[in-house]
């Protein structure tokens, strides 16, 4: 434990520096607070706006989660479709690769305008349609990433299809599959963000970094983004935390660095 | 080659592969009988086809001519049946399974019941003299560990017959040479039949009841030499004239390959 705290120190140092530093040069310039506000006012204000900023975060959080399980699942249920039949893979791949490389978040309004502005349900689509492209494409690329050899031994085995692909197949398939999930982690709040700018329910982090800064409340925008960020943090840290879990075998688990 | 019952019977086999254009001919006329029991290398020229005639025994590769019956059945029948069991180069071990759960993957894939397979992993891996380290991972064994876990599982469900492709080419002159040892003692203990592919004439020797030499271009074989050196053979072994004389006239007929083939007499 001691030798974890060690690990982590020079990190720790580097937060508490930074803010400590943002504090001073803010002060000691008296940078106007419109522009940047000292860590120690945005702190207040998150403490004293505490129960409407958590309830916008439990709001957004709803949607990046939501739109999460459905881009996954979705993503899940195409990739092995993909896999399964290679007609599909030839005709969806390079469809998916193309639409991966296109900013999704450009369709914000038009799922506004789909599923309803002050609904949760377009703030989930375009989540869902972010998050569904590298999960899709990672975990077509895992299934398909087996070692000839290893399909080769399991094929002397006299092993059945069903069983190379419980047995190979997913295994090597997990670690492009986290990868995916991580990405996802990060793309699902900034999805549900950048869709609630261009409007939703009046009680979403979104509006009130929108809302707050239009009316020159700096601090409260501020310490709605601080939220967003540890809920971003977090949430790529909760898919960390299942990673080590499922598989503590791999070369990034097993090494310290994550 | 051996009067008792044939365990691999190759006749009259040609593999081709049809590329863009051209078309290799990997094998040709290939006649191999095995008896059982026999522990017959594979030597020659890299691509002179090694692989892929143990490929053609193990049903991963059909043939383009020619007839394969292992123990009396067609090839992909004794695939099915779990006739052989085969090592590979590189041990091909899954990182995600501890050696003993690696070991008792084909034992997994037969159905065979977990008390079964884990009483059946522990006597493999004592027979490689693995059993400090079948809670292990893959990566925390050395290359010679990794290959004698590849043997254990190859040995796990009892195969009449071990195809064995370079698995020791990767290691070095020492390991390999602890290695040979090994496999004799497991041979011995085990009474399996065994196909094995090298590069290494010494090893070839060391190891063999006989040695089939082939040449490439097309891969055809040239030479089988008997290779009646007393067993057990030992570190001693290593020093007879016998076995110096055998590895000369192996190497002369590696050289001889590509020429016209002089009968040599046998020993
Ligand atoms: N899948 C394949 N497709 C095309 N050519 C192949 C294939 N496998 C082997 N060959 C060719 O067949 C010949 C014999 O190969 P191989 O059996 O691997 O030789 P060896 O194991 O003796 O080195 C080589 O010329 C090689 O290029
Ligand atoms: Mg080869």
């Amino acid at each position: 434990m001691t030798d974890r705290l060690r690990q982590y120190l020079p990190a720790i140092a580097v937060f508490v520096g930074g803010i400590v530093m943002w504090e001073l040069v803010v002060r000691g310039l008296s940078i106007q607070r419109f522009l940047l506000p000292p860590p120690t006012d945005i702190a207040a204000t998150l403490i004293e706006q505490w129960p409407r900023l958590s309830q916008a975060g439990i709001n957004t959080l709803i949607e990046a989660i939501g739109g999460f399980a459905i881009g996954l699942a979705a993503g899940v249920v195409v990739a092995l479709a993909t896999v399964r039949f290679a007609f599909a893979r030839g005709a969806l791949m390079p469809f998916a690769i193309a639409a991966n490389a296109v900013p999704i978040v450009a369709f914000a309004p038009i799922m506004n305008n789909w599923f309803g502005v002050t609904s949760p349900v377009s703030k989930m689509m375009i989540v869902a349609v972010l998050v569904f492209f590298p999960v899709m494409i990672n975990t077509v690329r895992g299934l398909l990433s087996a070692e000839p050899a290893a399909l080769e031994m399991m094929r002397s085995y006299a092993a059945s299809e069903v069983q190379t692909f419980r047995k190979v197949r997913v295994p090597a398939a997990l670690p492009f599959f986290f990868t995916a999930l991580k990405v996802g982690a990060t793309l699902s709040l900034i999805g549900a963000i950048v869709g609630e700018y261009f409007g939703g329910s009046n009680l979403v982090l979104g509006r009130v970094i929108v809302e707050s800064a239009s009316f020159l409340r700096f601090s409260e925008a501020w310490a709605a983004i601080v939220i967003v960020s540890a809920m971003g943090i977090g949430f790529y840290l909760v898919i960390l935390g299942i990673e080590r879990l499922v598989m503590p075998w791999h070369a990034s688990v097993r090494s310290t660095a994550p | 080659m051996s009067e008792r019952a044939s365990i691999v019977d190759v006749q009259q086999v040609e593999k081709r592969f049809e590329g863009a254009g051209a078309t290799t001919v990997a094998l040709q006329g290939i006649n191999l009988t095995i008896g059982s029991r026999e522990f017959v290398s594979l030597i020659g020229p890299s691509g002179c086809g090694k692989s892929t005639l143990l490929r053609l025994v193990a049903d991963l590769t059909a043939p383009s001519a020619g007839q394969i019956t292992i123990n009396g059945k067609t090839a992909p029948r004794a695939r099915m049946d779990r006739d052989y069991g085969m090592v590979f180069q590189a041990p091909v071990l899954f990182d995600w399974r501890t050696i003993d759960e690696n070991v008792q993957l084909p034992l997994e894939v037969m159905g065979v019941p977990r008390a079964a397979r884990r009483k059946r992993s522990v006597e493999m891996l004592s027979l490689v003299e693995l059993s400090e380290f079948s809670r292990h991972h893959p990566w925390q064994l050395s290359g010679g560990m990794q290959q004698r876990a590849a043997i254990a599982r190859a040995l796990a469900f009892e195969p009449k017959l071990l195809l064995m492709d370079e698995p020791f080419g990767a290691l070095d002159e020492m390991t390999r040479e602890r290695m040979n040892d090994e496999l004799l003692r497991i041979w011995e203990r085990t009474g399996t039949t065994v196909v094995f592919v090298t590069h290494s004439i010494p090893e070839a020797v060391f190891l063999s009841s006989s040695v089939v030499v082939m040449s490439a271009r097309p891969g055809r074989i040239t030479h089988t030499i008997e290779i009646d050196l007393p067993r057990p053979r030992t570190d001693a072994t290593r020093e007879t004239e016998q076995y110096f004389s055998l590895i000369t006239q192996v190497r002369e007929a590696l050289r001889a390959g590509q020429g016209p083939i002089a009968p040599e007499a046998a020993l």
